[in-house]
């Protein structure tokens, strides 16, 4: 048995520890070349007066953040961003926990079903955007015609989805509500469908209706699931400026602007690196306290 | 309860479930739809306010699409799309195969922090890296070219298929290697000969995966392209078709549709995968 083993000899190739190391090496490296650099890169920037024409840098210390933190429109963009990530979460999670309930079940027609219900996830957001800023168009709503049609609409009534402030807040989280529900479902899905048959058949002997199920066996057991698809749905939502760069530009006067595009509108389109770097800084350490706080909870409430 | 209650209460349940469905469907589908409908139609049609929106008032027409194909130079950014698509997709399975199997099976202790390590960096949004990376792209000459994507894109890509295959790794009895150690292959030749062909599901979820991650991103390219020939899919169509005021819609809408449909159809076949890699990995 062990005849043909010893022709390779203890090797590199056969030392787990330096073969673990090799194999993770390149993409370490990569990464840390590519996420790591650029990122202190973008912490020295957020200390200078790095703009798009100068070659030479100079440190200016807390400026950056401390202009960041006197400009009103910061705030009213983490106000946003805060609303935007939040309100769409809530609805993404419930939702998502319905449909992956309605979706459990066995039923003709199922594939087409998820096939549907996919499509948003999959699809470009970036054009799947531009459908909704025609679905929002201010003149050819079909939403407005709709609505009109049912009589839901006062006779000089004619919402601008997009130009309203109030409205055009909620026209974008519907968007990302939109884009982010077949991801938690799938995830949600999963979750569910790791729960062993007998749990549910000995909760249906011993007597528990609908909504007991629900809530002491159902939403316990797939909870560590349920806030990691609540997880990556905060990172997406928090650091995406793609819905809103295409439905809105971050107006009308700002109420939709986020953190992540007033970054990319002050750093990129408005050339002032080092004020756009320190803005985007800000975004940081909320994921990663978000994030230790999910991976925590989740790992926690994951039942043994 | 009489057998006709029960039926009864049978057939609402049903009813209730249809209907739920119906309404989830609705609300995911019908911009598709409606993408679908203003592809064909032609212009006067889409913008007389007095027609009914949901009907061709006038013969359904291909106008759109032949604009897309002849005006615009779609079917050369669908063919750049494929290019970054491609070569970021061999770039991220080259260092995200060896690491998610060193995570899953060959390091111990560190190797969890490593793995908390990588997934952190998925958190670091693209927002932060652009403006860096504009600079870095511009002192390597790459500016207006893909090849600044190929580069850019693995650094999302690798943390996420990483992540994802280390999962898939784990699922991986440990017997096989095993076995394979034991009829004469190396550590590395068990892994590279017995895990990876024991787990291409897995590996074609996370190429299907990184594919779209490619295809979705929009920040980077609009950054770091301007000309148009250069462009990505998701940057070129809004870029080039809308002109100012003017929205070419039947155009854009046939461009989301012919880009979103066969990846929808790919995906479907591979959410379940997808799924368990995922959560094994953030949760085990």
């Amino acid at each position: 048995m062990r005849a043909p083993a010893a022709r390779h000899g203890p090797t590199l190739l056969d030392d787990e520890r330096w073969l673990g190391r090799l194999l993770l090496a390149p993409a370490i490296l990569y990464i840390v070349l590519l996420v790591g650099f650029p990122f202190a890169i973008g912490l020295y920037y957020s200390v200078s007066d790095a703009t798009v024409g100068t070659r030479t840098l100079h440190f200016v210390g807390l400026d950056n953040f401390r202009l960041a933190l006197e400009n009103a429109t910061f705030w009213q963009s983490l106000r946003n961003a805060v609303v935007f990530t939040l309100v769409s979460q809530a609805f993404v999670v419930v939702l998502g926990k319905i449909l992956a309930m309605a979706l459990y079940r066995d039923f003709r027609g199922k594939w087409l079903v998820r096939f549907l219900i996919l499509l948003p996830w999959v699809a470009p957001i970036s054009l799947g955007s531009i459908g909704w800023l025609w679905i929002f168009d201010p003149v050819y709503s079909i939403i407005n015609w709709m609505a009109r049609g049912l009589g839901l609409l006062a006779p000089n009534a004619w919402p601008i989805w997009l130009g309203q402030p109030d409205l055009a807040m909620a026209s974008v989280i519907m968007v990302n509500v939109w884009r982010l529900l077949p991801l938690a479902t799938v995830i949600i899905l999963g979750g569910l469908c790791s729960i062993p048959q007998d749990i549910h058949d000995a909760a249906a002997m011993d007597g528990a209706g609908f909504w007991r199920h629900l809530f002491l066996i159902n939403i316990p057991l797939v909870m560590p699931i349920m806030l990691v698809a609540l997880l990556f749905g905060i990172v997406f939502t928090f650091t995406d400026m793609i819905v809103i760069y295409v439905l809105t530009r971050g107006g009308p006067y700002d109420t939709t602007q986020v953190i992540a595009s007033l970054a990319f509108f002050t750093g990129i389109q408005g050339g002032d690196l080092a004020g756009g770097a320190a803005i985007a800084l800000f975004l940081f350490p909320v994921l990663v306290a978000v994030a230790i706080l999910f991976l925590t909870l989740a790992r926690r409430a994951e039942v043994t | 309860m009489s057998t006709s209650a029960i039926t009864i209460k049978r057939w609402a349940a049903r009813g209730g479930h249809f209907g739920l469905l119906a309404a989830f469907v609705a609300f995911s589908a019908f911009p598709f739809y409606w993408m679908l409908i203003t592809t064909f139609k032609e212009t006067n049609d889409l913008l007389a306010t007095a027609n009914n929106p949901f009907l061709f008032n006038h013969p359904p027409t291909l106008e759109h699409l032949r604009v897309l194909v002849v005006d615009t130079q779609f079917v050369r950014w669908l063919g750049n799309t494929t290019l970054v698509g491609v070569s970021v997709v061999a770039i991220t399975l080259l260092l995200a195969v060896p690491a998610g199997y060193a995570l899953a099976r060959l390091a111990g202790r560190w190797g969890q922090q490593m793995a908390i390590g990588i997934f952190l960096t998925y958190l670091i949004p693209p927002t932060i890296l652009f403006i860096p990376f504009s600079r870095i792209i511009a002192s390597l000459g790459l500016q207006d070219s893909l090849w600044s994507l190929v580069l850019v894109y693995p650094s999302f890509t690798v943390p996420f298929c990483t992540w994802l295959l280390m999962g898939f790794f784990k699922a991986i009895p440990r017997d096989i290697e095993e076995a394979a150690m034991m009829d004469g292959y190396s550590r590395f030749g068990a892994f590279l000969k017995v895990v990876v062909p024991n787990c291409s599901a897995g590996i074609l979820t996370a190429v299907i995966f990184a594919f779209t991650l490619v295809l979705q991103e929009f920040v980077y390219a609009l950054t770091f392209i301007t000309s148009s020939s250069q462009y990505t899919v998701s940057v070129g169509v809004p870029t080039f078709l809308v002109r100012g005021d003017v929205y070419f819609w039947g155009s854009m809408m046939g461009a989301c549709l012919i880009v979103s449909v066969p990846i929808a159809i790919v995906f479907n076949l591979f959410v379940d995968r997808f799924v368990a890699g995922f959560t094994v990995g953030a949760i085990k």
